[in-house]
This record gives C-alpha cells, sequence and structure tokens, in this order.
C-alpha cells in the first residue's frame, strides 16, 4: 500500500537520473513542433489561414530573403553573445541579472567615443577607443555588484537588476544632451555623413561581423569554463563555497574575476551594436535581450553550443511571430501571443528532461 | 530549486518595468504641426494614373493603430489606397517600428519586397530612411516630418508636412470667439481671458504651432493672453492631465494641446473648461467641453506618392499640403460649446487663408521681444548641429512659414525670460 498515489489517477513522477542527449534533443524538438501545432491552430482559429501557410510564414520570417537571413544571423548572434556573458556567473551560482544595463553601458561609452572623438582622432583610433572603452564600461557595471557581494555578501539578483536602471537612466541623460535636432528627443544615426567610429562592412551586409565576434566568443567562453584552471575554480565554487574555500581557492575572487569577464563581454556586445551595426543609442537598443539571454543560457543549461541553438530557436520563433503578424494584418500583441506559446512548451519541455511520468503500479 | 524559481520570478519581474519604459521613451517622436507655402508645395498631383495592379507600396508606422498618431497615417494609406482602387495586396503595413536600425531593415525589406515606394511617419525614422534610400536607388522613400530631405541631395528621398498651422489658427479662432462669448456674458473679465497650452517639446514643431493658435485666437480677443507647459513627451496622458489641471488652477480658462493622449481634454471635461483638441474629435469622451480639433490628412500626399511613382514622375523633395489640397482639416465643430457664428467666422477666414488676404503669422500682426520681425529676420531651415539661423523667411509683410521645408521652422522664443512672442509665457521648457 505504500506506493499508492494520493491523486487517484495513477500517475506520478519520477526524477530522472540521466537521459541521453539525442533523448533530450528529442523532446525539444517534439515540443517545438507542438508549439508550432499550436501557434498554426492559434492563428487558424482567429484568421482562418491554413495552418501550412502560417507554417511557411514562419519559415519565411527569417529565410525569405537574403538580407532577413543575415538580419537574422545578426539578432541570433547578440543574444548568444550576452547568453555567453551571462553563462560563466551562472555556473558559479552568481545569479547576474544585469546584463541589460551591462550591454547598455557599453553602447553609452561607444556612443560617447563616437560622438566626442568621430571628427579629431582617425577612424581606427576612434574604434579602438571606443572598444577599450565599451568592454572597461561593461566590466565596471559587473565588478561594482560582485565586489559588494564578495565584500559585504550583498544580494546579486536585485543589486544587477538596479544597475540596469542606472545604466538606461544614463543612457537617457545623455540622450537628451545629444539629441539632433534639439527637442526631438533622439540621437538619430551617430557620424551618418563621415562613418567615423563604424566598423567596416565585410562582404555585401554589416552583419557578417558580430556573426564572426559572436563565434570567436562561443569557443572563448567553452574553453573558458571547460579546460581552464579559472572554468574549474568556478565551477568549484558553484558546487559549494566551503569546498572552494577548503582547497583553498579565493572565493571573493573568483567571484570578482568572473562577473568582470561577464560584464566585460555584455560590454563588447554593446560596442558592436552602436558601432557595428545600429550606429545610434536609445534607451531601447538592448531591447530586453539581457533577460531574454538569461532563459537562452539556462535552456541550453550554460553550455555554450547549445546556446547557439536556443538563441536560434528564439531568434527564428520571434522572426516568423512577427512575419505572421504582418502578413494577416494582425498587431504586435499577436505575435507576443506566439511566442509566448512557443516559449512556454520549450520551458515546459525541460520538466520533461528532468523528470519521467509513470503510470503506478497498483501496489497489492 | 526555489533560488531559482526566485530568479525566474525577479527576471519576470524585472522585465515588466522595462517593457514599459521602453513604450514611453520610443513614443518620443510623433510629430504634426504647420507648413504650408508656394516655394517647394506646388508640385502637382498626376491627374488619372492608373496604378499597374502589381505595383506595391510600403509603410513604416510607429506604433499601431491604438496610438491617434499612427492612426491618423494608417487610416490615410487606406483611404489613398481605397481612392486608387489598389487592392489589400498592394499596401502593406508595418506597424510598431522603432526609431532606430529597425526602421532601416523594414524599410529595406520592404524594398525587397518589390515596393515601389515606402513611406514612414515618425520624425526619428529620417536617418534610416535616408540610408535605405541611399541603398536602393530605384525605390522612392517619403518621410512624413521630416528635415533633410531638401539639403540631402538624393532623388528618391522625399519629406512631406502639412500647413497644420493654418488648422491651428484656425481653430484659434474658434477659440477666441468663445472667450468673446465668456466675456460678454460677464464669466470672465477682458484681462481674465488667458488661455493654456499643454506642448510636448520646447521644439519648432510646436512652438509654431501654439504660436499660430494664440495669434488665431488674439485676432478674434484681442486682449487674450497664453501660458504654454511642456510635458517633455509626445504621449504621456498623466503628465498632460497635470498640465491642465495646473493651468486651470493658475487661472487659465480655455485649454488646448500638442500632445497625444486624452489627458488635457479629460482633466477640461471634469474642470468644464472648454477645451481645443488635436488629432481628431474628443466630442464622444467630452462632449460639454470639446470645442474643435485640427487635424492633418494624409491620404493626398499618399495619393500624390503612388501616382508620381506609377507615372514615373518626380515627388518633389519637400511637399506642404495645405487647406486647399485637403491636407489640413477642422473636425466637428460642437456646437453646444461654440459661441454662436462661429462656423459663419471660420468659412470667412478660411476664405482669406485660402485667397491669401490673410496670413496666419503676418508680422504687423505679432511682437517678439517688443518689436515686430523685419526682413532681415533669418531662420534655422539647413539642419546643422549648432541650430545656426541660415535662411531670411520673412518677406510681403509675412513669416513664411513650411515654404522653405515642409516642416515647421518657426520657434521665436526666449527660453531666458520664459517667453514665445509677446502676449505668450512659457511655464517651462522641455527639450
Amino acid at each position: 500500500m505504500k506506493n499508492k498515489t494520493k491523486n487517484g489517477i495513477g500517475l506520478h513522477i519520477v526524477k530522472r537520473d540521466a537521459i541521453p542527449w539525442y533523448k533530450a534533443m528529442g523532446i525539444r524538438g517534439l515540443a517545438l513542433l507542438i508549439s508550432i501545432a499550436v501557434c498554426a491552430i492559434v492563428t487558424w482559429a482567429l484568421t482562418r489561414q491554413s495552418p501550412l501557410g502560417v507554417m511557411q510564414t514562419i519559415f519565411l520570417g527569417s529565410f525569405a530573403s537574403t538580407r532577413r537571413f543575415w538580419v537574422m544571423m545578426q539578432d541570433l548572434s547578440v543574444l548568444l553573445l550576452i547568453s555567453l556573458a551571462m553563462a560563466p556567473a551562472f555556473r558559479m551560482r552568481f545569479w547576474n541579472i544585469g546584463g541589460e544595463g551591462q550591454v547598455m553601458i557599453g553602447c553609452l561609452a561607444t556612443a560617447a567615443c563616437m560622438i566626442n572623438f568621430g571628427k579629431s582622432l582617425p577612424n581606427g583610433l576612434v574604434i579602438l577607443i571606443s572598444l577599450i572603452a565599451a568592454v572597461c564600461a561593461g566590466g565596471i557595471w559587473g565588478l561594482v555588484p560582485a565586489v559588494c557581494k564578495a565584500k559585504w555578501n550583498t544580494n546579486e539578483t536585485l543589486f544587477t537588476l538596479m544597475m540596469n536602471y542606472v545604466a538606461i537612466q544614463l543612457c537617457a541623460y545623455f540622450i537628451i544632451i545629444w539629441e539632433s535636432p534639439k527637442g526631438s528627443g533622439k540621437v538619430g544615426i551617430i557620424n551618418q555623413k563621415s562613418h567615423a567610429g563604424w566598423l567596416p562592412t565585410i562582404g555585401k551586409y554589416k552583419y557578417l561581423l558580430t556573426v564572426i565576434v559572436a563565434a570567436a566568443i562561443t569557443v572563448f567562453i567553452f574553453c573558458y569554463m571547460n579546460y581552464s584552471k579559472h572554468g574549474y575554480e568556478l565551477a568549484v565554487v558553484g558546487e559549494s563555497q566551503k569546498t572552494a574555500k577548503y582547497v583553498g581557492i579565493s572565493v571573493g575572487k573568483v567571484i570578482v574575476r568572473t562577473m568582470v569577464l561577464s560584464g566585460a563581454i555584455c560590454g563588447l556586445t554593446g560596442f558592436m551594436l552602436v558601432a557595428g551595426s545600429d550606429h545610434t543609442i536609445t534607451t531601447t537598443l538592448a531591447s530586453g535581450r539581457g533577460f531574454t539571454a538569461v532563459l537562452v543560457a539556462w535552456m541550453a543549461k550554460f553550455n555554450p553550443f547549445g546556446m547557439i541553438f536556443t538563441s536560434f530557436l528564439l531568434t527564428f520563433m520571434s522572426k516568423g511571430a512577427g512575419e505572421v503578424a504582418s502578413n494577416f494584418n494582425l498587431n504586435e500583441s499577436f505575435s507576443d501571443i506566439l511566442t509566448s506559446i512557443i516559449i512556454f512548451f520549450l520551458i515546459g519541455c525541460e520538466f520533461f528532461i528532468q523528470y519521467r511520468i509513470v503510470r503506478q503500479k497498483e501496489a497489492k | 530549486m526555489k533560488k531559482q524559481i526566485a530568479l525566474v520570478l525577479s527576471v519576470l519581474m524585472a522585465a515588466v518595468p522595462f517593457s514599459a519604459f521602453a513604450g514611453e521613451t520610443e513614443a518620443a517622436a510623433e510629430a504634426a504641426a504647420p507648413a504650408g507655402g508656394a516655394v517647394i508645395a506646388d508640385a502637382p498631383v498626376e491627374a488619372d494614373v492608373e496604378i499597374p495592379s502589381d505595383m506595391k507600396f510600403g509603410f513604416i508606422f510607429l506604433h499601431d493603430e491604438n496610438s491617434t498618431y499612427d492612426l491618423n497615417f494608417i487610416n490615410g494609406a487606406k483611404d489613398a489606397a481605397k481612392a486608387l482602387g489598389l487592392s489589400d495586396d498592394q499596401i502593406i503595413l508595418k506597424t510598431n517600428v522603432p526609431e532606430g536600425q529597425e526602421c532601416y531593415e523594414t524599410a529595406a525589406d520592404l524594398a525587397d519586397q518589390g515596393c515601389a515606394a515606402v513611406f514612414a511617419d515618425s520624425f526619428g525614422h529620417e536617418d534610416y530612411m535616408i540610408q535605405a534610400a541611399q541603398e536602393y536607388p530605384d525605390v522612392q522613400f517619403c518621410h512624413a516630418t521630416g528635415t533633410k530631405a531638401h539639403t540631402e541631395g538624393l532623388d528618391n528621398y522625399h519629406n512631406a508636412f502639412a500647413s497644420i498651422y493654418e488648422g491651428r489658427y484656425l481653430a484659434g479662432v474658434a477659440a477666441g470667439m468663445k472667450l468673446n462669448e465668456m466675456i460678454k456674458d460677464g464669466k470672465i473679465t477682458e484681462d481674465q481671458a488667458k488661455i493654456g497650452y499643454v506642448g510636448a517639446f520646447t521644439y519648432a514643431e510646436v512652438i509654431s504651432g501654439f504660436t499660430s493658435f494664440f495669434l488665431g485666437a488674439r485676432s478674434e480677443c484681442p486682449s487674450a493672453t497664453m501660458e504654454v507647459t511642456f510635458t517633455g513627451s509626445w504621449y504621456d496622458e498623466t503628465a498632460e492631465k497635470e498640465g491642465a489641471k495646473n493651468l486651470i488652477n493658475d487661472g487659465c480658462v480655455l485649454i488646448s494641446q500638442h500632445a497625444d493622449s486624452m489627458g488635457a481634454p479629460t482633466a477640461c471635461e471634469e474642470a468644464g473648461v472648454p477645451d481645443v483638441s488635436y488629432n481628431g474629435s474628443t466630442g464622444d469622451a467630452c462632449p460639454n467641453t470639446y470645442l474643435i480639433s485640427s487635424r492633418i490628412d494624409w491620404a493626398p500626399y499618399m495619393m500624390l506618392m503612388m501616382k508620381n511613382t506609377a507615372a514615373g514622375e518626380p515627388i518633389p523633395a519637400d511637399w506642404t499640403g495645405t487647406l486647399a489640397s485637403g491636407s489640413v482639416k477642422l473636425t466637428d465643430l460642437n456646437a453646444n460649446v461654440a459661441a454662436e457664428g462661429t462656423q459663419e467666422e471660420l468659412d470667412k477666414v478660411t476664405a482669406g487663408l485660402e485667397d491669401g488676404s490673410i496670413h496666419v503669422f503676418d508680422v504687423s500682426k505679432f511682437t517678439f521681444k517688443g518689436a515686430a520681425l523685419d526682413e532681415s529676420f533669418q531662420a534655422d531651415v539647413d539642419t546643422d548641429e549648432a541650430y545656426t539661423p541660415d535662411t531670411n523667411v520673412v518677406s510681403d509683410g509675412y513669416f513664411h512659414e513650411s515654404e522653405y521645408r515642409s516642416a515647421p521652422y518657426f520657434d521665436l522664443n526666449d527660453a531666458d525670460n520664459s517667453t514665445g512672442i509677446d502676449g505668450i509665457t512659457l511655464l517651462d521648457t522641455k527639450f
């Protein structure tokens, strides 16, 4: 009688010990298919468009033209970069949700350099100074909460969160100083005529450079987390701070070092956004990707190569949802609905990877 | 696990205020104001052009139909398409396009999809439209409210606006008559004829708007004065409502606005103060105080864009719609609130504006820092970083608004002494 289920439906939940990777991917793939099917049904119910047409439209959102493909790759790369920045801190169980602010402060530093030095210094130097400024600014945005955590054990979740608002308000302040024309509240394209401080374009589209940088950082983070002494130390700190102390790892030092790295990569992302693709600064330049990155990193279990897949998935689906909304004359809210359906299934499926549901055997 | 849940929750909670914040700041570049003259506005609309059934047009809007500003453009696009007999497939509407890289990507994507012309509706879209225009020389790019087309030297990039200052002047006439009625009824004395105005930014388009409104009111009620407050946002319902309330508490007996929410009209309805709204009637929500409203009708310009593109005729670098072209409209004079004879007077003044016997910015009708403008006066027409005045805009006895470029450039104000033209007090400034 001891196994008798209490809910009376004869099912119960069991934690899985381990699951082969192909099975885990299978579950995720299945979840993706179901989510697309649900999207198709919801769209059909509201618009009477054929579900196949809807799926085709989702696909076309990213692949209808060469430009769309590259725009998707650029968005994917930016999301991936921020996710990569999150990963080491998360592995260390330092809950950094300040990616948004760390990116924004990198954007701000880059824009400041482009605006102030764009006229006086040669292009290469402007780019170099912008890069250093952005990486340092992002690093400082990671450093401050890390030092407070290491010294006074402050709550890093709240601290990094608040740092976001500080960064965004700073951006808002400087946008008013730099706005053009006065009173418009917009900076516009920085150095549109001279292109000072703009990163060079590789090939026909300016998106390729970000993709290359993201690929390089992916490999770097993978090696850093798996094959370096630093990576090992932060994993130990994440498992147990007491063990870390016992084996002689300075926990505070590891926290500070890792967060500076996180912040610096976010700052680099901000640099790529402003100098590489957007060439402007707005308070919404990071557009919530600092938070989406948390999801991306988590869904990939902090595996850099897994994050390529998860960030592709989220980017692909949001492009597709946007295309469905615009092709069928529905507004942005509808694409939000589709995106949430997809995220619901993708997060939900993690449950089935961690646990399995077994039918209760009647114990006699 | 608990900690993980807490983390997910805090991420969610963090995202909510962020998206709210985003909405507020993105709203920051809507436009709408005066324009209307000879030098640049007389490009004819091609008559009787057949639009090929496979020709497509793309439209980029900052928000969706929930914003009155964008709704006005969306309706313009749909009206133009209907008037020219286009099918639904021939117009592609892209809503909620922010004023950033997304605008360039959307414009380029529309060009990739085969659109012959692309239109964008918000001031901050300008740089990105120029960027796309440089890349697609065979596609026409039209931008409402921008200032750079006449100096950019691109054959396929164009600005447009309308002489909404004439519409505001007419709305001012209705307001002035209302003030006269209140004086006659003994509700206020002549000295108390103070108008309140809620503006978005201390920016040429808004300054041109409230000055023309004030001049219209004073043409009827010579003792009228005006106080202006700014909210620092194109859409901030709370700030606009607060602004209107402060003006009313400060003794303003009639309110008008240049910002896009229902804030000011609602405050007026609660306080029982007559209100001149903008971008369409607010009479349904405020039946007891709504007086009249002015707006720009964009359909004439969109038809010009479509017809000239189809005919292969050039679209002017700057185009200013007028009362005569049907681009400037007065909406729904509320007979319950308006003074007697308002409609007749409006018809008379409209005729005067159209035949050139009345000019809104007639330099004999107003002074700035105690003196009238003379022909040496220069305005900042060509956009530059230092806002250098560069063009003589006063001749034949009036300030030629929106004739040297379509977007307004009448920006007379003295922020140090908190005044506009004489008679207008600026309570604050917001840049």
